[in-house]
């Protein structure tokens, strides 16, 4: 079968209006959404890794950039929404630069992660998939990280903490915040 | 160029390692520790598995802690590949899938299908190329088993998964890992590349003619996409909605080709299995399951972690020998397997032996392989509504048994943790699950009610006591208990009074402290830091005159 040059009619806006919003107004940023469509526009199946990629390096898939890759892999935005919505792990909006996840698993639920997720919420005032106002810490609850032998767990980022009991929270908030100054300091 | 050619070479290869291996323990003069040095990149490693304990026995882990995952030679060192090497240089595919048939080896993924008799069909399926999936995309939650081999073991995956692709005719596979495993893709990824290095995978696998090369997908967290139709969609970069079998993926896979798709874990024995035997292999199990299985042991056991034992053993060996008692020496209540489409079962069936066919008969599944632990300070009802509330989060919402079902046994169970349960909602219940567990598309919702189930017929009175009682036997559903601070027992250390999350304890250094029970939400965080056990759950009638008045702000 082969496919028309425009399988859809697409009404969706123009490059040249997508350009104007951001991330794409900022050329690093679209420099490295370029390079991972081109990189992976010709993988079979290559939305997922694409949508992946561009999660993980970016940080988000707002809507102009779910215009931008329908635009250039020439599918309708509604496809991609729809993919976007599917798997929890796509944000549309940016996040905070750390992320403080706390896993809802089994293990971890039994083990207290409820009176965890309290504490941080006293302590930060956000509730969970809020990001403090200062944009430095998302609050999430996720699903079992697979360390349930060291319940109740605390993901910051890629590293984790295991064994978290409220009393420890506090401190490991601060220590957090600190790593967020550091890395805009350094 | 590649480094190995054949067979020959790579027994020379694992010869010349094993030297090198000596050599350098006697000049380090570490005695006999040599292999020890190495430990998985992953930072938990020693927690999560121990040394053999009770009746453990290591075949898909033998690997795991010992060798360092991300260095090739060592896995050669122990006899990697040479299984590989056998089978290209002297067997048919026939006869592969002759000895994986023999070995009664079934999947380990849930489904328990025998893994010969899939290769058989997705070989004799018309159609080509070929494809064969390695699922890791282990959702359950509670169950970490298949990262640990991939992050400890990856080359023993890669492996099987080169034999099984040689089996069915395949040329091309795909190890669909979850989002949530980032070390477990990396350590896979470089593992690849140093099979491709020495041509252990790639156009001409130890220059037998035989191509095939291997590539990780990511998923992006989603539990459903562990069912296999719902994967081969998102390995096709759609989102993953499972469809109707049949056809199965060995007929009808990815992009429309035979595929054929197997757990982690039941790859990584497929070399093993080859190397040794298919009778060594069937002669640990019982008369339908054979050889071992991975636990993630969990809960409220003195020993948490991963273990691996023969199938057959009874959980009374697995929670008091492997995991050495319940913790704070509490009593056993109820352990949960299978994940959340598994089952809870009651302490009275400990000497139960576990295999496919008893667990299943006992309303509960293997799945792949997580085990809950639960002492007596656990709510069933409670339990039942965390499954529930999970797999209707993950619930696709492509069929409507399964999304208004799951929703709809989730309100039930809702109300009833809070109080609310009337007369009646049992039978809703029972009604609710009959019908989701026949109806729905996909094993999610037909495995969905099994939680609610098996809790109904071992824990029917703790339901009992939430609906008619208002009480909370566990003392955990919140609705229904208070804390009450035991005036004799205080020495007013403030301890509580500091962690209370919001403010709800009030009282002076070293004087009573006492909780204000229209503030409290009942966290219970002050129970667990009081120091002094000074702090006491109430529940049912006990808490009667202050829940009048005290209508939860929550
Ligand atoms: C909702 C759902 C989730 C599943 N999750 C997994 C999983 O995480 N890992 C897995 O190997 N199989 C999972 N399966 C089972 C797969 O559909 C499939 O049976 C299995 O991968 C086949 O491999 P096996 O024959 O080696 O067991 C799941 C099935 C369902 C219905
Ligand atoms: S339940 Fe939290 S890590 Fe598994």
């Amino acid at each position: 079968m082969t496919i028309p040059a425009q399988p859809y009619p697409l009404t969706g806006r123009s490059f040249k209006s997508l350009e104007k919003e951001y991330p794409l107004n900022d050329p690093l940023q679209k420099a490295i959404i370029d390079q991972i469509l081109q990189s992976h526009c010709d993988t079979p199946g290559g939305l997922m890794v694409i949508l992946n990629e561009i999660q993980s390096r970016i940080g988000f898939v707002s809507q102009p950039i779910q215009e931008y890759v329908a635009r250039v892999l020439n599918t309708p935005v509604s496809a991609i929404h729809g993919v976007i919505t599917f798997y929890s792990f796509f944000t549309t909006e940016p996040r905070g630069e750390r992320i403080l996840k706390f896993c809802m698993g089994t293990a971890c639920y039994v083990g207290g992660t409820p009176q965890l997720v309290d504490k941080a919420t006293q302590l930060l005032g956000v509730s969970p998939g809020q990001t403090t106002p200062d944009g430095k810490i998302t609050v999430e609850v996720c699903r079992c990280v697979g360390a349930c032998s060291q319940a109740p767990v605390v993901v910051v980022d890629e590293q984790m903490y295991g064994r978290i009991r409220p009393s420890k929270m506090p401190a490991l908030i601060r220590d957090v915040l600190k790593s967020c100054e550091d890395a805009s300091g350094g | 160029m590649p480094l190995v050619h054949s067979l020959d070479e790579l027994v020379h290869l694992q010869k010349k390692i094993l030297e090198d291996r000596r050599a350098d323990i006697s000049a380090h003069s570490i005695e006999g520790l040599g292999r020890e040095k190495f430990a998985a990149p992953a930072l938990r490693a020693d927690q999560e598995l121990d040394a053999p304990r009770g009746k453990e026995i290591r075949v898909v882990l033998r690997n795991c802690n010992l060798i360092d995952p991300e260095s090739l030679d060592d896995y050669i060192g122990e006899e990697g590949y040479q299984a590989l090497a056998t089978v290209l240089s002297s067997m048919s595919p026939e006869e592969v899938i002759e000895i994986i048939s023999k070995s009664g080896l079934r999947g380990r993924g849930g489904a328990c299908f025998p893994t010969g008799r899939k290769w058989q069909l997705t070989r004799n399926s018309a159609g080509s190329p070929k494809y064969i999936i390695c699922n890791a995309d282990e959702g359950d939650p509670g169950a970490f088993m298949n990262r640990r081999v991939l992050e400890g073991d990856p080359h023993s995956v890669l492996e099987g998964m080169a034999i099984g692709a040689y089996a069915i005719g395949a040329s091309r596979g795909f190890v669909y890992c979850r989002a949530e495993y980032p070390i477990a893709v990396r350590t896979l990824n470089l593992a690849i590349q140093q099979a491709r290095a020495y041509g252990l995978l790639g156009e001409n696998v130890l220059n037998s003619g035989f191509a095939f090369d291997v590539e990780v997908r990511m998923g992006a967290g989603a539990f459903v996409c562990g069912e296999e139709t719902a994967l081969i969609a998102s390995i096709e970069g759609r989102r993953g909605e499972p469809r109707p079998r049949p056809p199965f993926p060995a007929v009808t896979g990815l992009w429309g080709k035979p595929t054929c798709i197997n757990n982690v874990e039941t790859f990584a024995n497929v070399p093993q299995i080859i190397m040794t035997g298919a009778d060594w292999f069937a002669g640990m199990g019982t008369e339908k399951s054979k050889g071992t299985k991975t636990f993630a042991l969990a809960g409220d056991v003195n020993h948490t972690g991963l273990i691996e034992v023969p199938l057959g053993i009874t959980l009374r060996e697995i929670v008091y020998d492997v995991g050495e008692g319940i913790k704070k020496k509490k009593e056993l209540k109820a352990i949960q397997t299978g994940g959340p489409m598994g089952g809870c079962l009651p302490a009275s069936m400990v000497d139960l032996p576990v295999d496919y066919e008893s667990l299943m008969a006992a309303g509960s599944i293997m799945g792949s392989g997580g085990m809950i632990v639960m002492d007596e300070d656990t709510c069933m009802v409670d339990i039942a509504r965390f499954f529930m509330e999970f797999i209707q989060e993950e619930s696709c919402g492509k069929c409507t048994p399964c999304r208004v079902g799951t929703h709809s046994m989730l309100e039930i169970l809702t109300r009833i943790c809070r109080g609310e349960g009337v007369d009646g909602d049992i039978a809703k219940l029972e009604r609710l699950s009959k019908l989701t567990r026949t109806h729905s598309l996909c094993g999610l919702g037909q495995g969905a009610p099994n939680p609610v189930d098996s809790t109904l017929k071992h824990f029917r009175e703790e339901y009992e006591a939430h609906i008619y009682r208002k009480e909370c036997p566990a003392k955990v559903c919140r609705e229904l208990i208070r804390y009450e601070i035991i005036a004799e027992t205080c020495n007013g250390c403030t301890v509580c009074a500091k962690n209370c999350p919001i403010g709800a304890i009030a009282g002076e250094r070293r004087k009573l402290h006492v909780i204000d029970q229209e503030t409290c939400v009942r966290c219970g965080i002050c129970i667990q830091t009081c120091n002094f056990g000074a702090i006491l759950a109430l529940t049912g009638d006990q808490t009667a005159p202050v829940m009048a008045q005290s209508q939860d702000p929550i």
